[in-house]
């Protein structure tokens, strides 16, 4: 299966090391979590209580993907919506009778996905997720404020008009704040970060 | 007095201060004290692990370790945060290589992970360390008629592999409610989720969401949806008016949180519990249910 699925991206492991793309999502679970997906029946429980894919609002439901990595359909997999559209409510989680953690690899693939950036275009998630990290690692704090920026212009103008309705009804009551916060020990909380991930250089 | 180490979160710091003033104002009156972590940082919310994990367990366990270094468990009044720091104790309890990569980086605020302090939702607080016959010992107002749904969301109970209890059928906010006087509405969404952050990445799923829950607990005729969550408070009250500009719906229910509700119950002055800060108001409700039981009680 793996010979006639095309591997989207230049920097795919499996064109060097001849890991296919069912081992590579396993041994990313197995990393964390030791939870592997070989063990699916199909029975489709986690998509029946997927508040998002009985929603009628995944292109992919949850008990597909699973499907969809089992047989090497990497393109197809990193293309679904269906992890940047869960909502992490752990109720797959709980109730797969394999005792598979389906929310721990949606998060798997979200991580995948960004490392990658080869994601669907259009979703709001990734680029999210990205502005939040970002603020957080300045501040150590989260700021709504900014936020709103890496989804705002996404989108249409009735949205646009009723998101500053929201916006201007939560001011009135005090609830946004003006100034963003800050942690104390900034200096240190940022040389700690460099232990785990690459900040450039020091301001 | 028993004392907890407090992470109030991003979310409480404005959006949610009246969660924060009720929680405050509550445990005092039962007894218990809320050291605030004195340079807590973002739990992370649901991005880090978008993002790394290795990031995301090291964010919350710098928040961990000051806990520890005061010898205090820790309490996080939104369930987000909770469940972020009690996976990563989960995590670096049981895995020491992840640990000791960890501590590496917390070597530079000077703190460790040990595992000594354990993470407790806000409400598992009220309901196990207080309990519920201390509270309502404590009642001097009871809520009596006010029918209250509890809405437990996903993250205080979701995902739970190793704890033992009864994450599908749980009691103890119902139960909370009942301590208060109040009268616990049954709803079939008690335990579905509201969107969370799909409320931005995916705007029509989370309004759909957060929608049929309103419906549910309106159709079973709650006059307040309790939480013990801020982002499911914001998904649940704020957005009402977007849901009901999407889809041609009248929804106007108050949403306040636990402590809000209990501290009513204890006796102290809505002002002081943060009501008012509301955008469908609380206040309305509570007086109509009081007066339909002085009627009844009348007659």
């Amino acid at each position: 299966m793996n010979e006639t699925t095309s591997t989207t991206g230049a920097r795919s492991s499996s064109a060097e090391t001849g890991v296919t793309f069912v081992q590579e999502i396993n041994n990313l679970l197995y990393a964390s979590h030791g939870n592997p997906i070989n063990t699916c029946i199909q029975c489709g429980t986690c998509s029946a209580a997927c508040p998002v894919a009985s929603g009628g609002f995944m292109d992919n439901s949850p008990r597909r993907l699973i499907a969809l990595i089992r047989a090497g359909f990497k393109e197809q997999v990193l293309k679904a919506n269906t992890f940047w559209y869960c909502s992490s409510c752990y109720q797959c989680t709980v109730r797969c009778p394999r005792g598979i953690d389906i929310a721990e690899l949606m998060y798997g693939l979200k991580r995948y996905t960004v490392w990658r950036t080869e994601y669907q275009q259009g979703l709001i998630g990734p680029t999210f997720s990205e502005t939040f990290v970002k603020m957080i690692l300045r501040t150590g704090r989260s700021y709504e404020p900014v936020l709103a920026t890496s989804y705002l212009f996404t989108y249409g103008l009735p949205e646009i008009i009723q998101e500053a309705q929201t916006a201007t009804a939560l001011m009135l009551k005090g609830r946004l704040p003006l100034l963003p916060a800050r942690i104390k020990r900034l200096e240190n909380f940022r040389r700690m970060i460099r232990h785990i991930i690459p900040l450039g250089e020091p301001e | 007095m028993k004392t907890y180490a407090y992470f109030p979160g991003c979310s409480l710091e404005k959006m949610a201060h009246s969660y924060h003033l009720s929680a405050l104002e509550t445990t005092r009156a039962l007894g218990v004290e809320l050291k605030e972590l004195e340079d807590w940082n973002c739990c992370g919310a649901t991005a880090y692990f978008h993002v790394d994990e290795l990031l995301a367990f090291t964010l919350c366990a710098r928040n961990i370790a000051m806990a520890e270094k005061e010898h205090l468990d820790l309490v996080a009044p939104c369930s987000g945060c909770y469940k972020n720091m009690y996976f990563t104790r989960e995590h670096l309890t049981h895995d020491a290589d992840l640990a000791e990569h960890i501590n590496d980086a917390l070597a530079e605020d000077n703190l460790q992970f040990k595992g000594t302090s354990s993470i407790r939702h806000l409400i598992e607080v009220f309901v196990r360390d207080v309990g519920l016959e201390a509270i309502k010992a404590k009642v001097t107002n009871p809520l009596k008629g006010l029918r209250v749904a509890p809405y437990y969301g996903c993250q205080i109970l979701r995902p739970r592999k190793h704890a033992g209890e009864n994450v599908e059928q749980p009691r103890f906010f119902e139960e909370l409610i009942a301590a208060c006087g109040a009268t616990p509405v049954d709803y079939l969404l008690r335990l579905s989720c509201c969107g969370g952050a799909l409320i931005i990445t995916n705007r029509q799923a989370a309004l759909s969401m957060v929608r049929n829950l309103l419906e549910c607990a309106v159709r079973a005729k709650a006059a307040v949806i309790v939480t013990a969550c801020p982002l499911c408070q914001v998904n649940l009250e704020c957005y009402q008016k977007q849901v009901n500009r999407e889809f041609g719906t009248e929804l106007n229910v108050p949403v306040m949180y636990f402590t809000q509700l209990v501290g009513l119950a204890l006796g102290i002055a809505p002002k002081r519990l943060g009501i008012g800060s509301e955008l469908v108001a609380v206040m309305p409700a509570i007086k109509e249910a009081q007066q339909n039981e002085l009627s009844v009680t009348a007659r």
